[in-house]
């Protein structure tokens, strides 16, 4: 077994991406990860790969688009206000369906707001922000190993549907060190599937485009991205439960799972029966899975550093507003563990 | 028999939605021309904007990736970067380039990415039907302009050749236009120039096109040819300036 090293979360995130084998980074500084871009300056010409810094967030993800529409493992990371600038391009990258990663260590908001960590852009990554439908697989870890190997599948994944996917940290993430086992370098297998833009040699030329002007097919092309969502939902659908009747059954990602978990652990302690239902992949949302696990719970609390957006997903999900509580946390900032405990507490009573 | 005029192999064999009179089939022609000539049409990677040169894709014989607008030089650098082997070019208009791209263009420009730009100024916003373009004249009518472009509160135009040249990086920077076959013919060789110098990796390479708009100028093909050279050349000037190669 590989030796756990520590490591700051975001240097852990870039060196999961160089060892997935990534050619391309195109970085804009922001933060909380500066880290990152910093990261990536030095190392990714140490490995002869492509390091730019971009003149904004605009054109790092044009950047990204270009070179990923070659079939190269492409990145950009920023956050939540410069995730903001990039969603035209994440729009036009997923109606011409591109493969790329693009990481994004949340800060809070709405507009400049501050850089602490937050959960505050979950509206804008799993509901777009960019124009038109789309969908975004988001990828939501709450630990810095769980971040490296999301990180590290996350290029696969995206090749495997020729669709973008969002790593959605935080500031608290990026910021933290951890030991983590850093997973091994590895290339790209097969390196022209069939639609990469590379020059038309002894083939017919290709188009990367989400532009469908003809009548019907754009029409027809929408049904495909839906289609291939589904297929996403069905196949690539994450999150962590440990079966159980419970008396309050916890709904939290990252950060705020994290935390959670310390007053779970505090009040199992004391002989509460309590669970977590962790949402893995925030975009395609556990919807099935949580309604199970949620009708064997007596209450459903959902936590998040925000003013509550997942707790959208989780009432479509549970169907039962009356279960449902909610406890937030917006402004960039973070929960200690006594909030959430005394907020189970009184859904106890 | 000796075949004195043919298509391309660059070109793919379609018909343009062009208006009559319009540029772009030219300058298109000019392009697949030098890509057949230099021998880089195989490992040719174009970069289509936003704007009536959209449908690229449906007239040139090489790959194609569709930029939002005015962010086809910032898809070029990251095509160029990760794939240096390839031949990367953006063809842009001048709504697309010099307004909400002018920040993609610049940098790309002051980086010295090792790509070609075609750049096509017909003083207007083209495919959205003629509007002010940041290289409209003073007092040139447009449909926001109803009443021509005002100075004092619409600016100036931006003289993209010169900015492009005043750049340390590029190394090379030109205007011509298309207005007559001498004229063509000058372009044709400069565009080639550019791609050459490209393809010798050489440096960032910027050719301004002054093509005619006939529809949105509200004028005959004849008439906006004429017009380029009598209007828009007095305050674009022909020429090249800035190449650091020496070989134009």
């Amino acid at each position: 077994m590989a030796e756990k090293i520590l490591m700051k979360g975001n240097e852990a995130i870039a060196e999961a991406a160089l060892r997935a084998g990534l050619k391309g980074y195109f970085g804009y500084p922001i933060t909380p990860q500066n880290e990152i871009t910093a990261y990536m300056s030095a190392r990714m010409p140490e490995l002869g790969r492509v390091f730019v810094q971009a003149e904004s967030e605009v054109a790092a993800i044009n950047m990204v688009y270009g070179a990923a529409s070659t079939g190269e493992r492409c990145m950009t990371t920023s956050s939540s206000p410069g995730i903001a600038l990039m969603q035209e391009g994440i729009s036009y990258m997923c109606g011409a369906e591109v493969p790329a990663v693009i990481v994004n260590i949340t800060r809070g908001g709405p507009g400049l707001g501050n850089i602490g960590p937050s959960q505050c852009d979950y509206n804008q990554v799993t509901r777009g922000g960019g124009n038109g439908d789309y969908d975004l697989i988001v990828y939501a870890p709450h630990t810095l190993q769980e971040a490296v190997d999301l990180t590290y599948k996350s290029f696969e994944i995206s090749e495997k549907y020729r669709n973008p996917v969002m790593i959605l940290g935080d500031g608290a993430l990026g910021q933290m060190a951890e030991t983590v086992v850093l997973p091994d370098f590895k290339e790209k297998e097969k390196p022209d599937a069939g639609w990469e833009l590379n020059g038309a040699k002894a083939r017919s030329p290709r188009s990367v485009k989400s532009i469908r002007l003809a009548e019907g097919k754009l029409l027809e092309h929408n049904l495909h991205l839906e289609e291939k969502f589904k297929l996403i939902s069905r196949n690539e659908t994450e999150y962590s439960y440990e079966d159980g009747d419970y008396d309050v059954l916890v709904v939290a990602f990252g950060t705020a799972a994290r935390v959670a978990k310390t007053s779970l652990k505090n009040l199992k302690e004391q002989g509460y029966n309590l669970g977590l239902f962790r949402p893995v992949t925030v975009h395609p949302f556990p919807y099935e899975e949580l309604r199970k696990a949620a009708s064997k719970a007596k209450k459903i609390l959902v936590v998040e550093m925000n003013r509550g957006q997942m707790l959208f997903d989780v009432r479509l999900s549970v169907q039962n507003d009356e279960k449902i509580e909610f406890i937030g946390k917006p402004g960039g900032e973070t929960f200690m563990p006594e909030e959430i405990e005394n907020k189970i507490l009184s859904c106890l009573k | 028999m000796t075949v004195a005029f043919k298509k391309p192999e660059s070109l793919l064999d379609a018909k343009t939605i062009y208006c009559p009179g319009c540029g772009h089939g030219v300058i298109h022609r000019l392009v697949g021309e030098t890509l057949d000539e230099l021998d880089i049409r195989e490992k040719t990677v174009g970069i289509a904007p936003v704007g009536c040169a959209v449908l690229l894709y449906d007239y040139f014989n090489t790959d194609i990736v569709e930029a939002p607008h005015g962010r086809a030089p910032a898809l070029a650098t990251g095509i160029k970067r990760v794939r240096s082997d390839l031949n990367v070019f953006s063809y842009q208009g001048d709504g697309d380039l010099a307004s909400i791209g002018m920040g993609e263009i610049m940098h790309a420009a002051g980086r010295g990415e090792n790509i070609t730009i075609i750049f096509v100024n017909n003083a207007n916003y083209g495919m959205t039907g003629g509007q002010m373009a940041p290289t409209t004249l003073p007092h040139q009518i447009t449909t926001t302009t109803p009443k021509g472009r005002n100075t004092a509160t619409d600016g100036f135009p931006f003289k993209m050749a010169e900015l492009i040249a005043n750049l340390d990086a590029p190394v090379f920077s030109a205007r011509v236009k298309i207005t007559d076959p001498k004229n063509i013919n000058k372009a044709k060789k400069t565009i080639k120039y550019a791609f050459s110098l490209q393809k010798e990796n050489k440096g960032f390479a910027f050719v301004e096109i002054l093509s005619a708009c006939p529809t949105n100028w509200g004028k005959t093909p004849s008439e906006a040819v004429k017009w380029v050279s009598d209007a828009m050349e007095s305050y674009y000037p022909l020429g090249i300036f800035k190449d650091i190669w020496g070989g134009e």
